[in-house]
């Protein structure tokens, strides 16, 4: 009973990673020169890591059984504190500890939303995703902000720097933060509480688990993560622009379910949610190195999303009739 | 001698509930009850729906604080201001609920120390240790030899009989002096009722107290030594098993709702 659930549990991950490297083969099969070379790898590296921070820290709600479709915004508005604060003092650290805060500050909102006044978190967060856009376009008076200055502090190079002139400081920063993650899910008290929550909460409440705690953490740690993707984009573009985040959207989310979380809650991977980000991250530059249209990109990521949760969907099926 | 020896068991109670009241919305779902819970009995707690045996448990196990009234354990005091599930736990209360004590997705390991689990000073979990106490439980607590079942296997491939024992075998390895357990035979086999209701016998024999509730009658029959009647928020009979049949039981527990219908 218990080995073939193990064996399933790897065979998600195995199964993604697999997907991963069919992608990558065929994709060297199609265009030997560009996805051959090294270029394109350090490419990624520095467009990837954005989104799969992102799909990081929401995997982490999503786990727990919540919702976050704010953090868009939430980029927008910490990108405007970041922005506007580095214009008026030259400090882009001042800039980023003022973002930090408001990042945090709107998901201890949605914490309070959903936590608190007892709003589902898909519906407190479609109503804040709303009112950041909509503050950050208002402040901003729908202007984009140059920060070309920017390029040449120390936090750029730390943040997205190219160390060694070739490999992304962000591609570093996704990984460590990924580490970090992975342990804190499998081998942390916290980690054991998120997925507690998101198997049961009332059984979660009742077995002394903090729920209200845990989970009001878990949303100012997705505003926190948003906001530090946020700079992250900012510093690499040396741009803010009132749209900033929109576009993550949807690829977080697939991240997410292509990488096997279950949008139940109570299971999850960090591994899956990484793969899943890197997945998407590069279909785009492989079709349009294969020659075809950059239009089927969306047609690609809707095929490998769909398909890869029919599949998750069939074996969960059948694990609940073999039990 | 032994006259001596009951009347100590009297006077020092493991657990007592003082004039404990408590309302939901306007709805009194406790008023004024007072219960004792002596060490080394099995305690039967029967009632109809909404006679307010869970609420009890609840206030019991930290889950619910009451309007008024006092909670001693032990022959001290409990400040609800601070009391919780956790407080309850580490005063060697264990609540096993109903279908709402395990995570069906987590492994044993996890589940056994659900809400607190072994961690070093930086709130890593031992995961190690978890394991082998989890291994430990399996085969000694509840005798879990079956094929393939180990730390890792996950509950929502347990039967409800091992579910039942795992929760049990859980309080009796955190060494819990009371254990509450709220229907622990519902939609379990004939054979599983046998392994569960051995269970609970064992937990006496180490010198604990049990609080057991139940709507199967004959179950709690077979385990109980005392048993206390609950109607709409209040404690209406207390028998000692020896004193009353199963019948009469049945025929005490019938009344009560006759009665509390009749006065409505």
């Amino acid at each position: 009973m218990m080995i073939p659930s193990l064996l399933h549990r790897f065979k998600i991950q195995a199964g993604i990673f697999g997907v991963l490297v069919c992608l990558i083969g065929v994709f060297m099969l199609l265009s030997p020169e560009t996805f051959l070379s090294s270029r394109i790898y350090i490419s990624f590296g520095s467009t990837i890591p954005f989104v799969a921070i992102l799909a990081l820290g929401l995997t982490f709600l999503v786990i727990a059984g919540e919702m976050d479709m704010s953090f868009p915004s939430v980029m927008a508005i910490a990108g405007l504190t970041f922005t506007d604060v580095f214009l008026v003092t030259q400090n882009p650290f001042l800039g980023i500890i003022a973002a930090l805060l408001v990042g945090g500050l709107a998901g201890w909102i949605n914490g309070l939303l959903v936590v608190k006044v007892g709003v589902p978190s898909i519906i407190a967060t479609i109503g804040t995703q709303f009112f950041w856009r909509g503050l950050s376009t208002l402040l901003a008076s729908g202007l984009a902000r140059n920060i070309v200055p920017v390029r040449e502090t120390l936090l750029h190079h730390i943040l997205v720097g190219r160390i060694g002139g070739l490999i992304p400081a962000q591609a570093l920063w996704c990984l460590g933060i990924a580490g970090g993650l992975a342990l804190m899910l499998n081998r942390h008290v916290l980690g054991d509480h998120v997925l507690f929550i998101g198997d049961d909460i009332h059984t979660a409440h009742l077995m002394g688990i903090n729920t209200d705690n845990v989970r009001m953490l878990l949303f100012v740690f997705m505003g926190t993560v948003s906001a530090l993707v946020s700079v992250m984009v900012c510093l690499e573009m040396a741009n803010w622009w009132p749209t900033q985040g929109e576009g993550y959207l949807l690829l977080v989310f697939a991240s997410i379910f292509i990488g096997g979380t279950s949008v139940f809650g109570g299971e999850g991977t960090v591994f899956g949610t990484f793969i899943g980000a890197i997945i998407i991250g590069i279909i785009e530059a492989g079709i349009i190195s294969a020659g075809l249209s950059g239009f089927w990109t969306r047609l690609v990521y809707g095929l490998i999303i769909v398909i890869s949760v029919s599949v998750y969907a069939r074996l969960m099926n059948i694990r609940r009739a073999l039990h | 001698m032994e006259n001596s020896c009951q009347d100590n068991r009297a006077i020092s109670p493991l657990l007592s509930l003082r004039e404990i009241s408590k309302s939901f919305d306007g709805v009194e779902a406790l008023q004024s009850v007072d219960l004792d819970l002596f060490s080394g009995e099995i305690l039967g707690l029967v009632g109809d729906n909404g006679a307010g045996k869970s609420t009890l448990i609840k206030i019991l196990s930290g889950v619910h604080a009451p309007d008024t009234g006092q909670l001693n354990i032990g022959g001290r005091q409990v400040d609800f201001k601070t009391y919780d599930v956790r407080r309850a736990r580490r005063l060697g209360i264990e609540t096993v609920f109903q279908d709402c004590s395990l995570g069906e997705k987590q492994p044993l390991w996890r589940n056994i120390f659900v809400g607190r689990p072994i961690t070093n000073r930086l709130g890593f979990i031992r995961v190690r240790e978890q394991k082998r106490a989890a291994l430990e439980i399996l085969h000694h607590h509840v005798g879990l030899k079956g094929a393939g079942i180990n730390a890792n296997a996950r509950v929502r491939h347990l039967s409800g009989g091992e579910r039942q024992g795992l929760t049990i075998g859980r309080a009796m390895y955190f060494d819990s002096r009371i254990i509450v357990l709220d229907e622990p035979t519902t939609a379990l086999s004939l054979k599983e009722v046998d392994k569960v209701l051995s269970f609970v016998g064992q937990i006496v024999r180490q010198d604990k107290a049990c609080i057991y509730i139940s709507h199967n009658m004959s179950h709690l029959y077979r385990v109980a030594h005392r048993i206390v009647l609950m109607n709409r928020g209040r404690i209406v009979g207390e028998y000692l098993k020896n004193d009353l049949s199963l019948e009469e039981l049945g025929v005490k527990l019938m009344m009560a709702h006759t009665i509390s219908d009749g006065g409505r």
